[in-house]
């Protein structure tokens, strides 16, 4: 059974996603238990598959019995094991969240909403787990044709980004589909460990330099890096809640993990890599420092979250950027803890206006005593954004920093530091209408209206894991993360 | 020069394919447009993995009896990635044009520079 995890992982939601469409035109209910039994069923066997792969070593799965490197091979290693876990947790939260009927906003039939979600959870789950470079191809064009169908679905503004979206995402997943192409020329294999091998021989082509760009540019659109996020503000803004609390928490980290991927465990070390690596450490240090500042300038509280998350992949990609042990740990952990708090923000803002219609900062009013339970999960998911002990936010930046002076990247540890300054204000701007101002006189003080249970208790439950597995940084990092690094990197 | 294009003349032509996509997907106001150089840019891709496989004087890989050689034969694989890659180009040209179809409805229009001065409206 332990053998057969790598690949259940994926295709539980995979058929799931099939069947409830189908299902939905019967009954809603079951067909809503389906996709949230397929999704936990994947979340259970992800975390069983990671702790077994702690324990015994990779686990490697032959699709349809073709040996690698002539068939595609799953492999799952601590790192992919720590993802797939990552992103079930935030999907069965975000199903939950959204509910049979799919609340919060979504236009459509009833079903599609979770028919084209487990679609979505399957070709992220897919890229994460493929150990060959075009089933990545496929899985991310799987995962965006879901994301853009999702996106669309929140209105006529929401299906304009998306559109504009799905055209810079086809630039993207070609531009890697290229550079895959100039890979496979160079080695005659598609499977990553075998390409890593082969790399090594032909790393002074200038052919490989050119992969190497392609790839890179393509990865770093799809996870909305400073100069090429242009998509995401929009696509963020107008889609309906579930979609963007999903999308906004794993779909950008995912390509993240992909580009950590192939620079860290396929192309060599030294040569193109390094020195593509070293451009996106410049760039993310301005993506890290524009995100924030674009951030301040919104009115729109999706909007700020949108540009705060350009600004937060900035964090990840510099930790990748700098190479160091500790930074690609804080990188890793960041990874791990922005997808929870981002998510659990953007469950609270997207619930906030479904309930109340409410989506400006200014008109965030006494919501602070209009729902209590819900805003003081903001609050918690914002102080983790900004950094603070003893959030998951304080010690990903923790490590980020100290691998940052490891590095003697003085420059980097400003920039990380002024960010989370810059953190401060636009999220102490929003704190400051919850609960110091009250609503204009004349109206009244509006009911208490929490969130009803389903949509809170995943809010709730994010927002524990920021606080849990903050204190508990040292076992995860001991335990996961530092077995998640290539070979070469661990401590 | 004439060598050098004339020796590479499919990729040469993926190139400027792909160029040209580019330009439409990012310098063309309409939205049919954009989607129809969306479709260029991803036939470049497709001819450019199709040139990678071709070997001179080969044939199909389909097996002649008696003939071993693996020369003999152009490699099949790209053949196979990039039907894959073709069935993803229309699953996206067909989520495209649902999603053109609904902002039609909506705006009467799919002129880019109208459908913004629309919505800020």
């Amino acid at each position: 059974m332990t053998a057969h995890l790598p690949v259940l992982i994926v295709v539980l939601p995979l058929a799931a996603s099939v069947i409830v469409p189908l299902l939905a035109l019967v009954s809603v209910k079951a067909a809503f238990a389906v996709a949230l039994l397929a999704l936990a069923a994947a979340g259970v066997a992800s975390c069983t598959a990671l702790s077994h792969v702690l324990a015994h070593g990779v686990l490697r799965y032959e699709l349809g019995g073709w040996a690698p490197p002539w068939g595609i091979e799953y492999v799952l290693d601590p790192l992919s094991g720590g993802v797939s876990a990552l992103i079930t947790l935030v999907a069965v939260c975000v199903a939950v969240y959204a509910g049979p009927q799919a609340s919060g906003g979504l236009a459509g039939r009833n079903g599609m909403f979770h028919g084209l979600y487990l679609l979505l959870v399957a070709g992220l789950l897919g890229i994460v787990l493929t150990g060959d470079m075009f089933n990545l191809y496929v899985f991310l064009e799987i995962s965006s044709l879901a994301a853009y169908a999702l996106l669309a679905s929140g209105g006529i503004r929401g299906t304009v980004a998306t559109f504009r979206y799905l055209i810079v995402g086809t630039i993207a997943a070609t531009f890697y589909l290229l550079g895959t192409g100039y890979l496979y020329a160079l080695t005659g294999t598609l499977n990553m460990a075998d390409m890593a091998v082969r790399l090594s021989a032909v790393a002074d082509a200038r052919a490989y330099g050119v992969a190497v760009v392609l790839v890179v540019i393509g990865l770093a659109i799809k996870a909305a890096l400073f100069p090429l996020h242009g998509w995401l503000p929009d696509a963020y803004t107008y889609a309906p809640a579930p979609v963007t609390g999903f999308i906004a928490a794993v779909m950008a980290k995912v390509s993240a993990y992909a580009l950590f991927r192939v620079l860290y465990f396929v192309t060599p070390a030294e040569g193109a890599s390094a020195q593509a690596l070293m451009l996106l450490g410049w760039v993310s240090l301005i993506a890290v420092l524009a995100g924030s500042i674009l951030a301040m300038a919104q009115h729109d509280i999706r909007r700020m979250l949108a540009y705060s998350s350009v600004g937060q992949m900035g964090y990840i990609v510099l930790g990748f950027a700098l190479g160091t042990p500790a930074a690609l740990i804080g990188a890793l952990l960041h990874l791990f803890g922005h997808a929870v708090m981002k998510g659990c923000l953007f469950l609270v803002v997207g619930g906030i206006r479904w309930r109340t219609g409410i989506y400006r900062i200014s008109d965030y009013a006494g919501m602070g005593r209009r729902m209590p339970l819900t805003m003081a999960a903001f609050v918690v998911a914002a102080l983790a954004m900004i950094g603070l002990p003893p959030t998951l936010g304080f010690f990903s930046k923790w490590y980020l920093l100290s691998g940052a002076v490891e590095a003697g990247a003085w420059l980097f540890v400003a920039a990380l530091v002024l960010s989370s300054l810059l953190g401060i204000v636009y999220f102490f701007r929003v704190f400051e209408f919850a609960y110091l101002k009250t609503p204009e006189a004349g109206r009244g003080t509006p009911p208490r209206q929490d969130l009803p249970l389903h949509m809170l208790a995943p809010i709730l439950v994010l927002t524990a894991a920021v606080l849990v597995v903050g204190l508990l940084n040292q076992q995860v990092v001991g335990g996961i993360i530092r077995h998640a690094l290539p070979g070469a990197l661990v401590p | 020069m004439w060598e050098n294009l004339s020796g590479y003349l499919n990729y040469w032509l993926a190139a400027v394919l792909l160029l040209i996509g580019l330009y439409g997907m990012l310098g063309r106001p309409n939205l049919v447009k954009k989607l129809m150089a969306m479709n260029i840019l991803q036939v470049a891709a497709i001819l450019f993995f199709i040139a990678l496989a071709e070997k001179t004087g080969a044939t199909p890989p389909i097996e002649v009896k008696g003939l071993h050689d693996v020369n003999a034969y152009v490699n099949p694989l790209p053949h196979a990635l990039m039907l894959t890659a073709i069935v993803v180009g229309v699953s996206t040209t067909g989520v495209a044009l649902a999603l053109l179809i609904r902002i039609h409805r909506h705006f009467g229009t799919l002129e880019e520079p109208e459908i913004l001065e629309r919505m800020r409206l």
